[in-house]
This record gives structure tokens, C-alpha cells and sequence, in this order.
């Protein structure tokens, strides 16, 4: 059987790629994949500690996660489309009129 | 595990349920009869005041299993919310003219942005918490761009979007390892597992609550987690940068201290020293970049930023006095900010938004009534008696004081005077310099309102702190 060190390990290196290219790129959309992905870490480590707990209170969370995250890429996908409407740009470079 | 299911048992969540109720209405009226969309603003205003009179009359009590909890703690924080939607729903009348925003779902989202805030409130379970502070955080992304022609709004919610997103995966990823390393998400479960196992120099257990209270520092805008605020504040509609200033910020603090104290009560000793660190370093970025900016709306968003260093003291200090302190010190920043916003709202007009600093020269001869209100708020955030401001940061003060940490305590008071630099500028402007044109500001009923009770409140609590001071000392009984 496999660790749930193992498990942990993959959601951390999942996370840190996340905020990595969260971090770097500057593309909203390929940032906002970044966010999805380490979402997704998150959810991979609940669910690995949940059934080594043996408590179901990791899965059910990770329902809620997995709602959530829909919800929030509708939303920041219309404002994406809202701002390339108004800019015709999605990179984060562009976006610069608030400074101070 | 199998609970019963009776009506009962959705008793203390009914103020969230008929909130949510009520928004949904909002949405089909608006949608199936646009002509009565005038109305919209009076019936949200007037279901938030039914909702606080709902919650005055609520026992405490819990539901679903403990994951949510009605106590007079969680009842003090929703009345903070609550008052400031309705506050921001009287500062919109006229504001949602001049900008021509639609209205049925500003008022709907905002009041599913409260149920959000009210959940975080009540939440005794971290699943609870995560899902309160996603439909609060969701439905403001919404509000701040909700200009769709405005391209400032437009970038001040993408950016909030972004960082509000990540700062909820840093949140849930700190959850995790505090669920793995305790096998529960239930705050005073995680507290009793860590007793009984002295697991609590655990670095994985540090590591995760550190990552959750990073999630949390975001939400309340404290340094080095403020860099996002100043451009939201500066690009969302003004009526919603008031509304953030006060309500998400009282239902962060709800969150932090309910962590804090049923999850760690036995760590204060390292958390209180972390607080330390991020209530002087908020206190030092809001109250000297503050210095330099020209736009009323993101100076007041670096003094939040330094307001939310100051109200970190009471929660540091860990006592109930410093709680209560706390608690007491957000609602007369909620009575302040929501008066300082109410003017710069006053002086917006369809020609032009009058936010720089600028705007304000000579308004003390043009309106002198503004200018008054003005100067009383900006006294009031500065912190001079006898005003709320004061009051709320003496108490805050001492109470940080009583709990040994002067140092802190000291270095708070350097930065408040040196922030009287910049709020006393404005008052400057106002009174010793020429206005550059003749504008006379159109006050409208909502609008006045809202000032009146700002200002009445802003003068009423610092001269007679006493019954909102025990008010707020009672909540803490039994907590």
C-alpha cells in the first residue's frame, strides 16, 4: 500500500508548481489555471488523509472545494471576458492604471 | 452518525435563511417587473433592519452537529455587517444615479456578501468558515466590477479576483495539513486533539495554522497581505469601497479571533507573538504610504490598512478585555469610515468624481457642512477625544498594555501621531486653502441619513463610551 507521505508529497509539489506559475506567468488565464491546480493539490491531500483517517469529513469537503471552484471560474471567467471587452487584453502587464 | 432531521434544528439559522430568501427576491423582482426597480433599495434596507431586530431576539444556540454556533459573540459581529450593509444601501441611492448602475443585483449580491459574512461569524467548523468566506468573497468580486464600462473597475476586480483566489487556496491548503494532523475540522475538536496529544510543536500543525491565518490576514487587509487593497478600493464603486472597508473586515476579525481562541487556546504565547509582527508592520505600510497619495479613496484604504493593524492589538493581547476591545473598536471604525465615504460619495457628481485630494481645497467655503462632517470623521480616524476614534484605540491600547505588551504599545502610539499627518491634511485643504470651483453638493435623504447616524455616532460613543463598551464586553460572557 502506498504512504500517505506519498500523497502529501504529490499535493505539495502540485501546490507549489500552482503558486510557482501563479507567481511567474502573466497570463490571467493560464494564472487562474494555476489557482485551479492548486486547488486540486488541496483536494488530493484531503482525500488521501481522509481515507487513511478513515473519517468521511475530507470527502465531504472536498465536494464543497469542487462546488466552490466552479462557481469561482464562472465568476472570474466573466470578468475576464468584462475586462478583454474593454482592454483587449488578458495579461496582468497590461492592466496598470491603479498605482500609487 | 445519524441526526435527526426537525424543524428545530434550523431555528438558529434563520436570520442567514431569510437574508438568502430575500435576495433571491431581489433578483426575480428585478428581472420580471424592471419598473419598480426604485423600491429594490427600501425593501433590502428595510429587511436588514428586520433581520437585526430578529437577531436581538435570538437565543443562542447550535446547529448542525456544532458547526454553527449563535452566541452573543457571532450576534455582535453580524450586527456589525448588517449595519454596514445599511449603511451602504443609504449611501447608494444617489450614487447608483450618478454611475448608473443597475440595481436589483447590487442590493441581491450584497446581501448574499452579508449572509457570507454572517456564516463566517457563526462558524465553529472549518468547512463552514471556507464556505461563508467564499459566498462573502464570490459575491464582492461581483460587486467591485459591476461598472462594466469602467475600466478601473474592471481591473480592480480582476486583481481582486486573483488574489482572492489565491489567498483562498493558501487558506484551504493550510486546512488540510490541520485535518491531517488532527483528523478533524471542527475548531474545538483540532483544540481538544492537540491536548490530549501534545502535538502542538508539531512543524506540519504550525506550518498549517500559519497558512490558514495567512488566508485570514488577506481577508482583513493586514500587511504584508494588503498589496491588493489600495487598488481595489481605489477602482470599485465608491459605495462598495465602503462597504468593504467595514463589513468583510468585521467578519475576518470574527474569524480570527474564534480560531484563535477555541482552536490554539494553548499557543497564545507564539500567536500572540506573530500578531505582533503583522499588527506593527500594517500599522507602519497603511500609516506611512498613506503619506503620499493624492486620492482620498486609496488613502483610506492604506488607513484601513492601519486600522486593521490597530484592531490586531486586542485580539493579541488575548484577554477578554482585549477582545471585547476589539469588538468594540470595528464597530466605531465601521461609524467612521462609512461617514468619511458618505462625504467623498456627497462631492461625486456626474461631471466628475472629485477623489483627489485636490477636490477637497477650499470646501469649507463652498459646503461648509461637508467640510464639517469631514473634519469630524478625519479627527475620529485620527484618534483625538472626543471623538469614537479615540475611545475605540484607548481601549485598545490598554488592553494591550494590561497584557504585557508595551513595546507594541508604544510603537502604536508613534505611528497614530504620525498619522494625524495625513488625516489633518485633508482638514487643511478643507479650511486654509481657496476652493477651485464653485460646486454645491446635493444632499439626498438616504445620503443624509447615513451621515447623520455616522456622525452621531461617531460623537455620541466618544462621549458616552459606556453602554456600547459594555455591550460589547457582555457578548463575550459564556464565549
Amino acid at each position: 500500500m502506498i504512504p500517505l507521505s506519498w500523497y502529501m508529497a504529490l499535493a505539495a509539489i502540485l501546490f507549489s508548481i500552482g503558486t510557482y506559475g501563479f507567481l511567474v506567468r502573466r497570463n490571467i488565464i493560464i494564472m487562474f489555471l494555476c489557482m485551479e491546480l492548486m486547488l486540486n493539490a488541496v483536494n488530493i491531500n484531503l482525500v488521501a488523509m481522509s481515507h487513511y483517517l478513515d473519517s468521511l469529513a475530507g470527502h465531504n469537503f472536498v465536494f464543497f472545494i469542487i462546488t466552490v471552484a466552479a462557481a469561482e471560474a464562472a465568476i472570474g471567467l466573466g470578468l475576464v471576458i468584462v475586462l478583454f471587452r474593454n482592454k483587449k487584453t488578458i495579461y496582468v502587464d497590461h492592466i496598470n492604471e491603479l498605482k500609487g | 452518525m445519524n441526526m435527526p432531521l426537525s424543524l428545530s434544528a434550523f431555528i438558529p439559522v434563520l436570520p442567514e435563511i431569510f437574508l438568502v430568501c430575500m435576495a433571491i427576491i431581489l433578483v426575480v423582482v428585478d428581472f420580471s417587473y424592471p419598473r419598480n426597480r426604485e423600491m429594490l433599495g427600501q425593501f433590502t434596507l428595510y429587511s436588514g433592519l428586520g433581520v437585526i431586530l430578529f437577531l436581538f431576539c435570538q437565543k443562542p444556540g447550535i446547529a448542525f452537529g456544532s458547526m454553527f454556533i449563535v452566541d452573543s459573540y457571532s450576534v455582535f459581529f453580524k450586527m456589525i455587517c448588517l449595519f454596514g450593509m445599511i449603511m451602504t444601501i443609504l449611501l447608494s441611492v444617489q450614487y447608483l444615479k450618478v454611475e448608473q448602475i443597475r440595481q436589483g443585483e447590487y442590493f441581491s449580491l450584497m446581501a448574499f456578501s452579508v449572509v457570507g459574512m454572517m456564516i463566517m461569524a457563526s462558524a465553529a467548523d472549518l468547512i463552514v468558515v471556507y464556505l461563508g468566506l467564499e459566498l462573502m468573497a464570490l459575491s464582492i468580486y461581483c460587486l467591485v466590477g459591476l461598472l462594466k464600462d469602467d475600466a478601473r473597475a474592471n481591473e480592480a476586480s480582476i486583481k481582486y479576483f486573483l488574489m482572492g483566489g489565491f489567498s483562498s487556496a493558501v487558506l484551504l491548503f493550510g486546512i488540510t495539513l490541520l485535518y491531517g494532523m488532527t483528523g478533524t475540522t471542527d475548531m474545538a475538536g483540532i483544540a481538544s486533539y492537540c491536548s490530549q496529544n501534545a502535538i502542538l510543536s508539531n512543524p506540519a500543525l504550525m506550518v498549517g495554522a500559519i497558512l490558514v491565518l495567512c488566508g485570514f490576514f488577506f481577508k482583513i487587509g493586514a500587511a504584508p497581505f494588503h498589496f491588493w487593497s489600495p487598488d481595489i478600493y481605489q477602482g470599485s464603486p465608491t459605495s462598495i469601497t465602503a462597504f468593504m472597508s467595514v463589513a468583510p473586515k468585521a467578519a475576518g476579525f470574527a474569524v480570527i479571533g474564534r480560531f484563535l481562541l477555541m482552536a490554539f487556546p494553548e499557543s497564545h504565547g507564539q500567536w500572540g507573538s506573530l500578531l505582533v509582527v503583522i499588527a506593527l508592520l500594517s500599522m507602519a505600510v497603511g500609516n506611512i504610504l498613506a503619506i503620499s497619495q493624492t486620492n482620498v479613496k486609496r488613502m483610506l484604504a492604506y488607513s484601513s490598512i492601519a486600522h486593521a493593524g490597530y484592531a490586531l492589538l486586542g485580539i493579541l493581547s488575548g484577554t477578554s478585555e482585549g477582545y471585547s476591545s476589539t469588538m468594540n473598536y470595528l464597530l466605531i471604525y465601521g461609524f467612521m469610515n462609512m461617514g468619511a465615504f458618505g462625504v467623498v460619495i456627497l462631492l461625486c457628481s456626474k461631471e466628475s468624481r472629485r477623489e483627489s485630494l485636490e477636490d477637497y481645497k477650499g470646501l469649507a467655503k463652498t459646503n461648509p457642512m461637508a467640510a464639517f462632517l469631514m473634519l469630524i470623521f478625519m479627527f475620529s480616524l485620527t484618534g483625538i477625544p472626543p471623538t469614537a476614534g479615540f475611545i475605540g484605540k484607548f481601549y485598545l491600547l490598554k488592553a494591550a498594555l494590561v497584557a504585557g505588551y508595551t513595546l507594541p504599545v508604544i510603537i502604536a502610539v508613534i505611528f497614530s501621531a504620525i498619522s494625524a499627518y495625513f488625516y489633518l491634511r485633508l482638514v487643511r485643504y478643507m479650511y486654509m486653502d481657496d476652493p477651485r470651483e464653485d460646486f454645491v453638493a446635493h444632499y439626498s435623504p438616504g445620503l443624509t441619513t447615513a451621515l447623520v447616524i455616522s456622525a452621531a455616532g461617531v460623537i455620541g460613543i466618544g462621549i458616552i463610551p459606556g453602554s456600547l463598551l459594555d455591550w460589547a464586553a457582555r457578548s463575550l460572557v459564556g464565549f
